[in-house]
Parts: structure tokens; C-alpha cells; sequence
């Protein structure tokens, strides 16, 4: 699947097709789009910008068999998780999963696009999420600021030191949360677990993929 | 009648028409100038009471002719139904108080235009004779079905089953049609979600164990001659023998044949024995499931383990080379087709290239099948096929990825959906067009289906494309020849259960044809009118203008070269009446003379008065009841105007008009219906005839020295409740721009 | 009444110091009116939210959420799980649709729980606060403890995505879900039934990763309430609630807007419209103060 020709030639095959299938999360259902268009018009306004194909696309290409294309996309990455498309689907598609699925599937494979921002910011939310079992909403925007290093973060903190103010005065920001956070008592019995539950994960798609 | 003729008059004063109208005014009018004695007013015409007061007079009093001015003649049709008298309607109601308001200063012209109705009411009923009956009636109650596939199988089950005996006509040497030659069907009932067994063997079955149905194979119709009721159909049969049957109408239910893919070298057709067509691949599929095992590569007899069907292969093509249009079956049959191969096995790759998939009747579960089974679809334009070794390449214009080099490249089978070509038999109105080949070959067809001994022409009228002609909105399957009806493929593209559905309606339909044929009544859409034309042969000067006009086919020459009228072959819409140009041509209840003598006896004031008279004549089909509507919503409307309801604006005689501007009318409005490619004309060509005539009225106004506005003719459909007050109203004010016309007081 | 019982879901954001807990407080406040009883879920963990999936994937997303219907299941039996926050609502119910559909999901996500010592038995119901209000209580019964209303304040009902989509609240449509409108009449506000910006999405936690597009969003969303003559916006979701307040100051920088609009709980709506005092309802919680409401609520 590596080379570029071998490529070019798998187009208009189901190869790509049948790999979402069985390694996507609800990657079953891309097979029956029929490709209206209503999801793609129903897509947060602002967002479209930054898509380089609408969901109605991604489908086209994943049938198509372009795969490096779909999973180097931006396009997923851009899902506010709004439920728009779903709700409106005629075909009752899962689409806001499916994207989220992608986004996982190329986000494992190291082929989404580097640099993603949401990208980065959904693996520092799951990482905080998970290291006590809750979030911490401040650690979690300081990471955020900071994700291109020590000054950048100075940069990206001062232009956001109005809302910080703002929440600090309203008594939504802890900034004592940055020592002693909240957490669950059991973060070892919840880190065995989500352990297991990768485990398991691994081992049903090194199934289907057998 | 040997009764001699007696007139009464009834006017009604419900539904406020006795508060708005000054009753005593009106009766003086009837018996003064309608001269009819007998008036009587009614507070409720149309309750028991009233209607047992006219019952009464007719039973007991002798009378034979009635003027009722009451509500519209669509109105209460129910209470005021008197089958054995002659009755007009003066319109009243809807055409009087409903458009006018209720004002003290309207209340004159209110008033004139009530009297001037019931003038025409009187001079109307004063031309009318009560209809006996076409006394040239037959009564066969036998339907001929030409052609054995799905629609005529069925036609022929649906017509037994309702006790109606049936010839069926088929032209090969076994029944089923293309039906038969499918491996599978496209399934017609739940859960839509594999194809089914094509059903023909059960049907032919049951055709064979029927002793109402009579079935000739390898056999066509030499001649076919008569009029409903009283076919006579000439069969050649296969030892060359003809046999005669007497019928009473005809289903041709000739079915179609794929357009020749041999048209499309592009595609790969012809080049490669892997691209086929969709009757090719039913083959291959029937071939397959005789042997047991897979469908096979024609080229090597590998299994194929790729497919792809190209949809519109030929079809909706804008270029003129091809078919126009869509053929309406072919996304489901593809999408049957690719199942063949997932049921068998899901790993054959099987995409469907398509532009727009349409799939009709519950098509749209199939298609969410299909693609649970794993057929992929691909929304794009194929460029070409290119065949290499055993494998096709399909190159095509991916249209959501805007990919004009998309391709699919190793395609073990191609099929190509080639859509519908009908077998009509011969365009009777083809003309040859130069640079239109391509279309010419599809309607110059030689080989008549029905053999019509019809001056008219050997086969049905077709509308375009070789379908034949049929009103498609409110009679689909009427043909323009009275008692023949179409069904299936041959009247536009369809699939199985539409050609089923579609076959038991133009059953139903030629079975109340015959039955009305044989009690001398008219068919569709003048169902049970029993007025027939009359001609009186004397007066003719053998112009042909109505055996040339008739819609319908229904008057041929006699040996004297006189119009012949076939009456169970008319509809009654008057277009020959229209077309005469010496009147000698009536119905007992519509004529020259019902009509003219309605204009005649309308009141008109002198030129100083500013009251202009405007005549409108509107087809009764949906112009007059598009004026009912708009005056149920209280639509007001000129006061000036005159309406008289026509059968059809074939129907219309110039001499109206003369007549009417001659007497002083202002102008004359003529309300008929759509004409063209997309018609609504109730008998097809009427309004267009009518147009077509009255494109020449501007002579005859120069030549009264009067300007062309005063003559105007409209298309008007019956939806246009909002449009026809003000057409009326813009065309008043026109005459008051022009002024009055000079003709008035001579 | 009888007293009303259910485990409650609060979630990371309803916490003390964070994000939405001026929403618990005002939860509180009217829950106590309407004798309601929310008992907190020993040890809940947070749902992992719409963003969760990048990194988390779907089994440990579902476990996650596993976990705090076992512990429900095991701590307050029989009682339903009771959620503020469209998110953790959302990602809860989902998590409980999927692990219903499948038997192996199911089977999975309780081989991962025993890791910490739990199971869940797939008996817990999940339900938001709305749906409890609206369902358990019914607009009539809610308006009884009212004794203060809202009359003559104008409010933008803005509903937002995920207490709207894909569920939504039984018998509402999801182009125009009318709840909140019918909420804020039962207090005595008037609700701008022209605002078209009800379900319009702020760009949820993309507000995060890519604020130029989530701030262009909430542009549309307060311009909007203003064009329709709202003085406040009222939402039921702690994401929407921050993320239209708090960027209000970075879009008027950036569009040259004067943007100043009270973003507002429905729950801070009805604890005030119940005789409830400023801090009951967490009006001191708002970063854009709701001085008219703070008013009536001083109003003895």
C-alpha cells in the first residue's frame, strides 16, 4: 500500500473501502451514502473553511479507494461534533462518528496531518481527562498555550488573559487547580481498566484485519 | 320527439340570489323576450321541494324543455338532473352575484347581467333538442389485446377475470414478452430486497387454463377495421390463414425493444463480447443459473469477478444522437443485475456509474439493498470503454470529486442500460425533417401494429419519441382513436409493475368504451352523453376540413367522397362543428344554432351608454370551471361580460364571432386550454385547432374595419382561478382604451 | 409533590472553580424548590466528552462511561442517572445506545470494568435535567413555584447542539426545538421566536484548537440575539453558556462589535423566578453580569 503506484492502480477498487469497514467506528455505513449532499450543507458555516473536502466527498473518496488522500484530510478534523449532519442524514448515516472514527483511525496510523490543531487538542484533553479521571479545565488550556513551546505559550496565555480574568473573577477558574486538582479516588482502578479496554480494542482489530 | 315541444322556465331565489336580484324583473324578461309563458320563481330550486315541483310539471304538465336559472350548470347537478327532458342553465349564481358586489350603484349592471343570462338560457333551450342516442350502436363485449408480454397478459387476465371474453394477439411464437427473457424480476412487493422470479410461467399458466381467452400466436393484425363496440379484427396467423374476430375494443399493449447498443461504439459495444447490454446480461444471468455456477467473462468463460454497469447508456442524451429521455426501469434493473453477482458472491467488486439514480415505486429500498450487499455506487459520466485482453476499461468523469480521468480499470463485464425504444408501428404524422436522422430513425417505422382501415392513418397517433398519444395527465390511456387503448412500454418508458398497473387501467377503460358503445353514449371524457353529430349532407361542399380535423379519427369518406360518421368513434367535443365552414354540422344539444342564438339574444346597450358587451367562450373542461372557483372565492369581475361554455374550443365556429361583432359586441375572449407538446386539451386538438383558426380572425377584423384587440384567444388551465378575473377585467378595460365598437344599433 | 430522587451526574465543568459551576449552583438552588434530591455519584469520572475520541477511541470512550452507570447501578440502585451537562448527557447516552445494540460491546466494556472492580449491568437510565423538568414535572407544575417573573426582559433561547442533537428532548423538532422558549414563558420572559440562530453550533470545543472559526460562529450567534432585540441569551448547555460569554470581548476586538450580553442558565432563570437570591441563582458567577436579573432578584 506504500508505494505510489500501487496506489494509483487500487483506485475505484473497494480495497479502501473494505479496510474502513472493519477498522472505522461505524465505518460500515460509508457504503450507503448516496451522496445528496445534505451533510455537507449542514456543516457549521464557519467551519467549511477549513475543510479540504466536505463528508459527502470523504465517502466518495474512501469508495474510491484514496486513501492517503482521506486520512492525510483536514476535513475531519474540522467536526464540531454538532450532530447536524446525523439528525439530517436521510440516510441516517452516522456521519459526526464516522468522522471521529477517521480522525482516530488516521490519528493511530500517524498519517493525519501534523501540526492538526484540534488533533492536538484532543489527545491533551483525553490525556488530562484520564491522568485523575477528571478534567482540569486549567491545565488543559495551559497545555493548549503551550503546545509550540515556552514563549508561544507566553504569546498565546496573554492574548487570552482577558477571558482568564473574566473566569477568575467570576469564580470559574481555579488557579489553585493547577496544584491540587480534583480527581477520582480510584485513578488506578480507572487507568487498569482503560488499559484493558485498549487491549481489547487491539485484539478485535487484529481480528477483522486477519 | 313526437311530444310536441313545451318550455317552462324556474328561477330560483336561494343563495341570495332573491335579495340581490329584482325576481319580478327577471320573470317579465323570460316571458317577454325568452318567450316562455310558463315561469316559475322558487325560493329553493334545488331542495326536494323545488326539484318536485319540476319533476312534477314534466310527468304531469307535458313539459319537454326546461330553462333553469339558478347556480352554474356544474352546480347541483345532482338535484336538477332531468334525463328526459332538454335543459339549459342560466348561470346566476356564480356567474352573476358572486363576481359582482353587493352595492347599491352595482345593482343596475348586476340586474342587466342576470337578464341577459336568462335570455340566453331561453334562446339556448329554444335550439335544444333532448339526444336519442347513436342508433348505430354494436355490441361486442369482446376486448382484442394485442401483444402477449407482462401488460398484455395481464390486460387479458384483468378483462377475463372482470367476465369480459378476450382475443390476444401476439406476434412470436410464445407468450411473455421481454418478461420472459429476465432471469429474475425487480420485486414488486415487500421487503424490496432481492429480486424475484420474473412471474411469467404462472401467468401464462393461467392465461392457457382460461376459457375466456382466446390466443393467437405468431400472428398479427392484417386489418382492423369498424368503430367501438364493433371492431372487426383480421388476424394473420402463422399457417397463412386469416382469421376474422369481432371485438368491441383493443388493448395494444406492444411492448418495446432495447435501443440498439450497436449505436453506441464508444461505449465498447461490439468491440469487446464483454460489454452487453441489459438483455445481454439477462442471458448471461439465465445461462448461469441453467448451469449452476457463476456468470461467466463472455470473451474466456472465466468467472467475472468485476462488474460495472453503466447507466444512460444512450439515454437522456441532449446531443440529439441518442435517446432524450429516461426510460424510468433502467436504475432498478441495474441495480437487480448487480445483485446477481453480490447474492453469489460478495467479493465480485460491482460498481454502478451513474449520473442520477432514479428509482421509482419502491426502488428506493432495492437501492439501500443493493448498497447493504455491497454494490458500490459511483456518481459519473462515462467518457468510453476501452476494451484490453478479457478486461474493459471504463473511463468516466467522477462528478463529485470533479475527476474528469477517473477510471476502473480491469472490468471483467460491462453492461450497458440502453433504455426504451416502444414498437408503435407507424408514425402517422411523420414528416421528414432534414439533419434530424438520428431522431427520424427512431418514428420512421414502416410495419403497421393495427392495420387501421382508418382514412387516418394505420396506427394510433404518437406524441413524441414513437409513444403514442394519449392525454397524460387526465387520460393516460386514451388514444386518439375512440375504443383503442395503449398500455405499457409502447405509451411511455415503464417498468413491470407499472405495465401491470398500467394494463388493468386501459382494461377498465376499453371495457366502459364497449359497454358505452353498445348503448350508444359517448366515451371518455364525455361519458355517457348520448349527442351525436349529425350532418346535413345537402349544404356540404365535401371541403374534408372535419374528416381532416377530427381528433379522433372518427369520420371517414363514403363513396361520394360525403363525410362518413362513424359515430362510436366520437367524443362529442364539436371540433367538426368548429371546423365546417358551411354549419352543417350539429349535435341535438350543441350547434351552430345553440350557440348563436345565445349571442343573438343578448342585450346590447347603444354606444353612448359606456356599457360594452364582451362575449367569452370557454371550455367547459377548465376554463368555465376556473371561473366557477374564482367566483366561489367572491372574485369580483366585470360586469360586461357574457359567458358561454363550450364543449371544447375545437367546437368554436367563427361565424360566433362575426355574429357577435356584427351585433355590437365590444371583443370576444376565447378561454380554451394548453396546446403544443405538453397539451392539456381534454380531445388533444381543439384548443390548438382553435388557435390555429383564430390566427386568421385579424383578416375578418380588418376587414369590419374593427382593431385586432377585440379578438383575443387564451390558454387557460383550470388552476388559474386568480388569473382568469383578470384577464376578463384587463381585456374591459382594454375595449374602454379602444372605445366602443361602431357595429352597435344596426 | 413527592419528593423526586436520582443520581446525579454533575460533570468536570459543574465543579467548584470550573467553567459551568455557577450552573450547579443554580441547579441546586432550584431543585431545593422543587424538592428534587440529586445525590452526587460516589467517584464519577468524567465522560470524555466529543473530543475525547482522537486519542481515545471507542471501547475506552464507552468504558469510561461504563463506569459511572456501574457505579450508580451499585451506589444509588434503582435511581435514574441525571446529567446537567449536554455533553456528559450526550456522551453517556450514547455510550448506553451502543452498549445496548451490542452484545459484544457490552461483553468488552465489562471485561475492562472488572479491571476496576465494577460491572455495569445495563439497567441505568441517563436523562438531562431539561428532560427531567419537562417530562417529570411538566411546564404547568414547574410554574407553580414561581414568584417573581421575568415580565418585559427578552431573552434569545439559544438551544446549541447537544442537548438538541442527535436525541433532543422527546417530541421537539431538531431545526426548531421550542423547550426553552416554553421555560422562559413559564418565568414570565418574553422568548424571540424569530431567533435564528437557536441551534446554530458555537464550535463546541473547537472554540480550543480553532478559535478564529468557533469565534466567527458565536459572532453570528450573539449577533443575532441582538438583531432580534434580546437582552439575554439563555442556553441549557455549560459549553455553549462559556463559549458565547466568555470570546464576546475577543470578537468585538476583532469584528469591531460592542458585544455585552448576559449569557444565561435556565436553571438561573427559574431559581430567581422562585424568590431565589442573586447567589442562589450564581449570578455572581457570570463574567457578563445580568444586572436586570440581579435586580429582581434584589426585589423582596
Amino acid at each position: 500500500m506504500s508505494n505510489l503506484s500501487s496506489q494509483a492502480a487500487a483506485q475505484y477498487n473497494n480495497n479502501f473501502l473494505k479496510e474502513v469497514e472493519a477498522m472505522v467506528e461505524e465505518g460500515n455505513w460509508v457504503k450507503m451514502c448516496m451522496q445528496c449532499g445534505v451533510c455537507s450543507g449542514s456543516c457549521p458555516t464557519n467551519f467549511q473553511a477549513g475543510w479540504d473536502h466536505p463528508p459527502q466527498e470523504i465517502f466518495m473518496m474512501i469508495r474510491a479507494g484514496k486513501r492517503e488522500e482521506v486520512l492525510n484530510s483536514q476535513s475531519m478534523w474540522m467536526c464540531t461534533s454538532c450532530y447536524n449532519c446525523i439528525v439530517r442524514c436521510p440516510r441516517k448515516l452516522p456521519i459526526t462518528h464516522i468522522m471521529h472514527g477517521l480522525a482516530n483511525y488516521a490519528h493511530r496510523l500517524g498519517l493525519a496531518p501534523k501540526n492538526q490543531p484540534t488533533r492536538h487538542f484532543a489527545k491533551l484533553f483525553w490525556n488530562n481527562c484520564i491522568q485523575t479521571g477528571r478534567v482540569n479545565e486549567l491545565k488543559l488550556s495551559l497545555g493548549l498555550y503551550f503546545k509550540d513551546g515556552f514563549k508561544q505559550g507566553i504569546i498565546n496565555g496573554l492574548a487570552m488573559k482577558d477571558v482568564a480574568l473574566g473566569l477568575l473573577k467570576a469564580k470559574r477558574l481555579n488557579p489553585f487547580e493547577l496544584f491540587k486538582a480534583h480527581g477520582c479516588k480510584d485513578q488506578k482502578g480507572i487507568h487498569a481498566m482503560l488499559k484493558k479496554a485498549h487491549e481489547i480494542e487491539e485484539r478485535r482489530k487484529a481480528i477483522k484485519t486477519a | 320527439m313526437a311530444v310536441e315541444k313545451k318550455v317552462a322556465a324556474y328561477i330560483c331565489q336561494g343563495c341570495g340570489l332573491g335579495e340581490r336580484l329584482d325576481t319580478d324583473a327577471l320573470v317579465d324578461v323570460v316571458k317577454k323576450e325568452g318567450k316562455i309563458q310558463q315561469v316559475k320563481p322558487h325560493p329553493f330550486l334545488c331542495s326536494s321541494e323545488g326539484v318536485t315541483m319540476i319533476q312534477n310539471d314534466i310527468d304531469n304538465d307535458g313539459v319537454s324543455h326546461i330553462m333553469i336559472g339558478a347556480c352554474s350548470r356544474r352546480a347541483k347537478t345532482d338535484a336538477f338532473n332531468f334525463p328526459s327532458v332538454a335543459m339549459s342553465r342560466a348561470n346566476l349564481r356564480e356567474g352573476v352575484i358572486w363576481i359582482r358586489p353587493d352595492t347599491e350603484e352595482a345593482r343596475e349592471t348586476t340586474q342587466e347581467m342576470a337578464e341577459d343570462y336568462l335570455r340566453m338560457g331561453c334562446a339556448e333551450i329554444k335550439a335544444m333538442r333532448q339526444p336519442e342516442g347513436n342508433p348505430n350502436t354494436g355490441t361486442s363485449k369482446t376486448l382484442l389485446v394485442v401483444g402477449g408480454g407482462i401488460t398484455g397478459m395481464t390486460a387479458a387476465l384483468e378483462a377475463a377475470k372482470t367476465g369480459y371474453p378476450v382475443v390476444l394477439v401476439e406476434k412470436s411464437g410464445q407468450l411473455g414478452g421481454w418478461a420472459a427473457k429476465l432471469h429474475m424480476r425487480v420485486p414488486s412487493h415487500e421487503p424490496y430486497k432481492a429480486p424475484v422470479d420474473n412471474g411469467v410461467a404462472g401467468m401464462v399458466s393461467a392465461i392457457e387454463a382460461d376459457p375466456n381467452i382466446k390466443v393467437y400466436l405468431n400472428a398479427t393484425l392484417a386489418k382492423t377495421s369498424g368503430a367501438p363496440g364493433r371492431f372487426q379484427a383480421e388476424i394473420a396467423t402463422e399457417s397463412g390463414s386469416t382469421a376474422t374476430e369481432d371485438v368491441g375494443a383493443i388493448v395494444q399493449a406492444t411492448g418495446f425493444e432495447l435501443y440498439d447498443a450497436n449505436k453506441l461504439p464508444e461505449l465498447g459495444y461490439g468491440a469487446s463480447p464483454n460489454v452487453v447490454d441489459q438483455g445481454g446480461l439477462e442471458q448471461l444471468a439465465r445461462e448461469a443459473a441453467e448451469r449452476g455456477g457463476p456468470i461467466l467473462r463472455p470473451s474466456d468463460g472465466q468467472p467475472v469477478k468485476s462488474v460495472v454497469f453503466v447507466q444512460c447508456a444512450g439515454q437522456r442524451d441532449a446531443s440529439g444522437t441518442h435517446l432524450a429521455y429516461c426510460s424510468g426501469h433502467c436504475c432498478n434493473t441495474s441495480i437487480k443485475q448487480a445483485m446477481y453477482f453480490k447474492d453469489a458472491n460478495a467479493d465480485i467488486d460491482t460498481t454502478v456509474l451513474y449520473t442520477d439514480l432514479r428509482t421509482p415505486g419502491n426502488g428506493e429500498d432495492f437501492y439501500r439493498s443493493a448498497q447493504e450487499k455491497g454494490v458500490i455506487f459511483t456518481k459519473g459520466k462515462v467518457a468510453s470503454v476501452q476494451p484490453a485482453g478479457n478486461t474493459c476499461k471504463v473511463n468516466f468523469h467522477d462528478l463529485i470529486l470533479d475527476d474528469q480521468n477517473a477510471s476502473i480499470e480491469n472490468a471483467d463485464l460491462v453492461v450497458l442500460a440502453t433504455g426504451q425504444v416502444p414498437n408503435s408501428g407507424v408514425n402517422i404524422d411523420f414528416k421528414a425533417v432534414e439533419g434530424e436522422e438520428a431522431a427520424a430513425e427512431v418514428e420512421k417505422k414502416t410495419i403497421s401494429i393495427l392495420n387501421l382501415d382508418y382514412r387516418q392513418g394505420k396506427d394510433v397517433p404518437q406524441l413524441k419519441y414513437g409513444f403514442t398519444d394519449s392525454h397524460f395527465i387526465c387520460f393516460p390511456y386514451e388514444t386518439r382513436r375512440t375504443g383503442i387503448y395503449t398500455a405499457g412500454p409502447v405509451r411511455r418508458p415503464m417498468d413491470i409493475a407499472q405495465a401491470k398497473e398500467d394494463a388493468t387501467g386501459a382494461t377498465l377503460k376499453a371495457i366502459q368504451a364497449l359497454e358505452n358503445a353498445a348503448i350508444g353514449s359517448a366515451a371518455h371524457p364525455r361519458s355517457g352523453d348520448l349527442s351525436y353529430p349529425s350532418v346535413r349532407l345537402e349544404g356540404c361542399t365535401q371541403c374534408k376540413r372535419c374528416t381532416v380535423e377530427c381528433p379522433f379519427g372518427a369520420i371517414d369518406e363514403d363513396e361520394k367522397r360525403y363525410p362518413l360518421f362513424n359515430e362510436s368513434r366520437c367524443r362529442r367535443c364539436g371540433t367538426c362543428m368548429g371546423a365546417c365552414p358551411v354549419r352543417v354540422i350539429s349535435f341535438e344539444n350543441y350547434s351552430v344554432d345553440t350557440v348563436g342564438s345565445q349571442i343573438k339574444a343578448v342585450s346590447i346597450p347603444d354606444e353612448f351608454s359606456e356599457k360594452p358587451r364582451i362575449l367569452v367562450l370557454a371550455c367547459e373542461n377548465d376554463a368555465y370551471p376556473a371561473m366557477d372557483m374564482a367566483a366561489m372565492n367572491r372574485t369580483e369581475t366585470s360586469s360586461f361580460v357574457r359567458v358561454v361554455p363550450v364543449r371544447c374550443l375545437g367546437s368554436v365556429n367563427t361565424i360566433w364571432i362575426t355574429d357577435a361583432l356584427n351585433s355590437g359586441y365590444d371583443g370576444v375572449m376565447l378561454m380554451g386550454c394548453k396546446h403544443g407538446d405538453e397539451y392539456q386539451c381534454h380531445f388533444v386538438k381543439g384548443s390548438e385547432l382553435a388557435n390555429y383558426r383564430m390566427s386568421k380572425i385579424d383578416d375578418t377584423l380588418k376587414g369590419f374595419n374593427l382593431e385586432t384587440d377585440r379578438v383575443q384567444t387564451y390558454e387557460v388551465a383550470i388552476t388559474d382561478i386568480d388569473r382568469v378575473p383578470k384577464l376578463i377585467n384587463d381585456f374591459e378595460k382594454r375595449m374602454f382604451e379602444i372605445g366602443m365598437s361602431p357595429f352597435k344599433g344596426f | 409533590m413527592a419528593k423526586k430522587e436520582y443520581a446525579f451526574y454533575p460533570g468536570c465543568s459543574s465543579q467548584r472553580g470550573a467553567s459551568a459551576s455557577n450552573y450547579l449552583k443554580s441547579v441546586d438552588s432550584m431543585c431545593k424548590t422543587l424538592d428534587i434530591k440529586l445525590t452526587e455519584i460516589p467517584d464519577w469520572n468524567c465522560c470524555s466528552a466529543s473530543i475525547g475520541y482522537a486519542e481515545g477511541g471507542e471501547l475506552p470512550r464507552h468504558v469510561l462511561n461504563a463506569r459511572n452507570f456501574a457505579l450508580a447501578e451499585q451506589n444509588l440502585p434503582g435511581q435514574e442517572i441525571v446529567a446537567t451537562c449536554a455533553a456528559c448527557w450526550l456522551g453517556a447516552r450514547e455510550t448506553k445506545e451502543r452498549l445496548d445494540a451490542s452484545s459484544q460491546l457490552m461483553a468488552d466494556t465489562n471485561e475492562a470494568l472488572k479491571e476496576a472492580g465494577l460491572e455495569y449491568k445495563g439497567e441505568s437510565d441517563i436523562r438531562h435535567m431539561v428532560e427531567v423538568l419537562i417530562e417529570d414535572f411538566g411546564y404547568d407544575e414547574l410554574k407553580k413555584p414561581v414568584v417573581k417573573s421575568l415580565e418585559g426582559i427578552k431573552f434569545a433561547g439559544y438551544v446549541g447542539c447537544q442537548t438538541n442533537r442527535p436525541f433532543g428532548i422527546v417530541g421537539e423538532s431538531f431545526e426548531n426545538p421550542m423547550y426553552l422558549d416554553k421555560l422562559v414563558e413559564m418565568v414570565g420572559g418574553e422568548a424571540l421566536t424569530g431567533y435564528d440562530q437557536k441551534v446554530t453550533c458555537c464550535g463546541g470545543a473547537l472554540a480550543f484548537s480553532e478559535p478564529d472559526k468557533a469565534q466567527a460562529q458565536i459572532k453570528d450567534i450573539v449577533e443575532s440575539a441582538y438583531d432580534h432585540g434580546a437582552e439575554m441569551i439563555v442556553t441549557p448547555c455549560p459549553l455553549c453558556q462559556a463559549n458565547v460569554e466568555i470570546y464576546q470581548g475577543a470578537i468585538n476586538k476583532k469584528y469591531g462589535k460592542k458585544f455585552n450580553i448576559p449569557v444565561m442558565y435556565y436553571s438561573q432563570l427559574m431559581t430567581v423566578a422562585y424568590g431565589g437570591s442573586a447567589k442562589d441563582a450564581g449570578l455572581d458567577g457570570q463574567v457578563i453580569r445580568a444586572t436586570r436579573l440581579e435586580e429582581i432578584a434584589a426585589k423582596r
